[in-house]
């Protein structure tokens, strides 16, 4: 069964806004980069990725940290991890 | 009888405003414990004590905005007998208005100072969400038991506020840590002689080694290269230690543990630099931990005194925003800032062959007043050569002290 791709923007924009509380949810342009776009450093990556984990129970391994450019890479991704299980 | 001071916790602060005491006359304090939580320009700092002993008067009300050095509150020693009947705590504060000397103050709305003496008590978690969008906590509605204002009352004030102008309190908020900043820059572009030198850097063992740790542990216990490089830095000021420490009243004093202020960039403009203390003796993951803590608390305005005034030394780390290298300006009165670059594959000689590496741009800017260009580069070469081992940062608790 795949997951809802709205369901998970959501969820994904949720733990961006827990970091990034400055951030509106239409701010977000899903096929831009997200550095581009938020204020995020190594320290904030981390935590939007442990905000993932904590609420979809997907593990993202550093050496996929690349893929993950655009919001849509990140909900591609996640889609595939979660719709494969 | 002891004297509780208002201390320095910058070397901008000249002044804080006691927002709230933890305790009252007759509690017992133990040394470290948080007693009373200050607002400076920068953070609502949770301010500690140093010593034990029990509070015997408190002198000033919350809402009273001192200078540094004010007498806080007295304290009875442990052992000291109370002598004759305990002095009446400072009367009835109506509307103790707080004394709006500088500007650095920052502007509360008047309708929350009127409030009685005990201010509108706000829970710590709602305090934090309340900085974190930038609105005044003590300013709302409390839900709580006597009117104490809850996490929820927080986020119900952030969801009317919308898409209206922003919070006067965080605007303020930012004027005073702008001119917070301003002044320490500027005296220490005034009083320190800087000079400045950088390093490349080759990253590639440390990377690999990282990864390689990171692969076997959980999300939450991955560690940044960040921290490599402050363990790096602490481990390198064995080889030089005049770059630790603090310059005062003409003369250079060695600082015993090496405690480094981390340069945190804010949401939205302002920078803090707090002290994580001990790096050279924390391993590793006991440091990722602290430093994800010290982040979310120095974003969420909630810091603590020690961490204000301990650092012995500041880092820098720009490199999340691309740059090549950071020059940075020394805060006083310590003697030294390191400051590390992005990480870039970039063209290296290596075994007379050229490849593409990554690579990073260390600085130093340190006091000549302390130190020459000879012990910065000692100091450089000596960080170099420490992040080509990673397997020696990662050796648990170093116990070796070599301070000259």
């Amino acid at each position: 069964m795949s997951p809802d791709r709205q369901s998970l923007q959501t969820t994904a924009l949720q733990v961006l806004r827990s970091i990034a509380p400055e951030l509106e949810p239409d701010d977000i342009e899903p096929a831009r980069p997200l550095r581009n776009q938020v204020d995020l450093d190594s320290m904030d990556w981390l935590n939007f990725l442990i905000g993932l984990h904590q609420r979809l129970g997907v593990n993202i391994p550093e050496a996929d940290y690349a893929k993950l450019v655009t919001l849509d890479n990140v909900l591609d991704y996640l889609q595939a991890k979660l719709g494969a299980d | 009888m002891i004297e509780f001071k208002l201390p320095s916790l910058g070397a901008d602060m000249e002044e804080g405003k006691l927002l709230q005491w933890h305790v009252q006359p007759g509690d017992t304090v133990k040394r470290g414990q948080v007693v009373a939580v200050v607002d400076t320009s920068k953070a609502a700092v949770d301010v500690e004590i140093w010593q034990d002993g029990a509070i015997h008067e408190l002198r000033v009300q919350p809402g009273e905005t001192v200078p540094v050095g004010t007498v806080l509150a007295v304290l009875r020693e442990p052992g000291e007998a109370v002598t004759a009947a305990p002095l009446v705590q400072k009367g009835a504060p109506a509307a103790a208005p707080a004394a709006v000397s500088a500007a650095v103050a920052p502007a509360i709305p008047a309708i929350s100072r009127t409030a009685a003496v005990t201010r509108p008590a706000v829970s710590p978690s709602a305090r934090r969400r309340a900085k974190e969008l930038g609105i005044d906590a003590e300013a709302l509605p409390g839900s709580g038991a006597q009117g104490a204002v809850t996490l929820a009352d927080v986020e119900a004030a952030a969801a009317q506020r919308s898409a209206g102008a922003a919070a006067p309190a965080a605007v303020d908020r930012q004027q005073a840590m702008r001119r917070a900043i301003a002044a320490a820059m500027s005296r220490s572009k005034r009083e320190i002689p800087h000079y400045y030198l950088s390093e490349t850097i080759p990253m590639a063992k440390a990377l690999a080694w990282l990864q390689q740790r990171n692969e076997g542990v959980p999300i939450t216990e991955r560690i940044l290269p960040a921290v490599l490089q402050l363990k790096a830095v602490a481990l390198a000021l064995k080889r030089v230690p005049q770059l630790n420490g603090f310059y005062r009243d003409g003369a250079f004093q060695l600082a015993a543990e090496v405690h480094a202020g981390v340069a945190i960039a804010l949401r939205g403009g302002g920078l803090v630099a707090p002290a994580l203390h001990d790096v050279g003796t924390k391993p590793l993951a006991q440091l990722m931990r602290e430093l994800a803590d010290l982040v979310q608390r120095a974003r969420a305005g909630s810091l603590r005194s020690s961490e204000m005034s301990d650092p012995t030394i500041t880092i820098t780390n720009l490199g999340d925003q691309g740059v090549a290298s950071v020059f940075g300006v020394i805060y006083p009165p310590q003697v030294a800032l390191v400051g590390f670059g992005s990480v870039a594959v970039r063209p290296w000689v290596q075994d007379g062959e050229v490849r593409a590496l990554p690579l990073l741009t260390a600085s130093l800017a340190a006091d000549h007043r302390v130190t020459d260009g000879h012990q910065g580069a000692l100091f450089l070469a000596e960080l170099r050569e420490l992040l080509q081992q990673p397997e020696r940062l990662a050796a648990a608790a170093d116990t070796t002290k070599e301070n000259a």
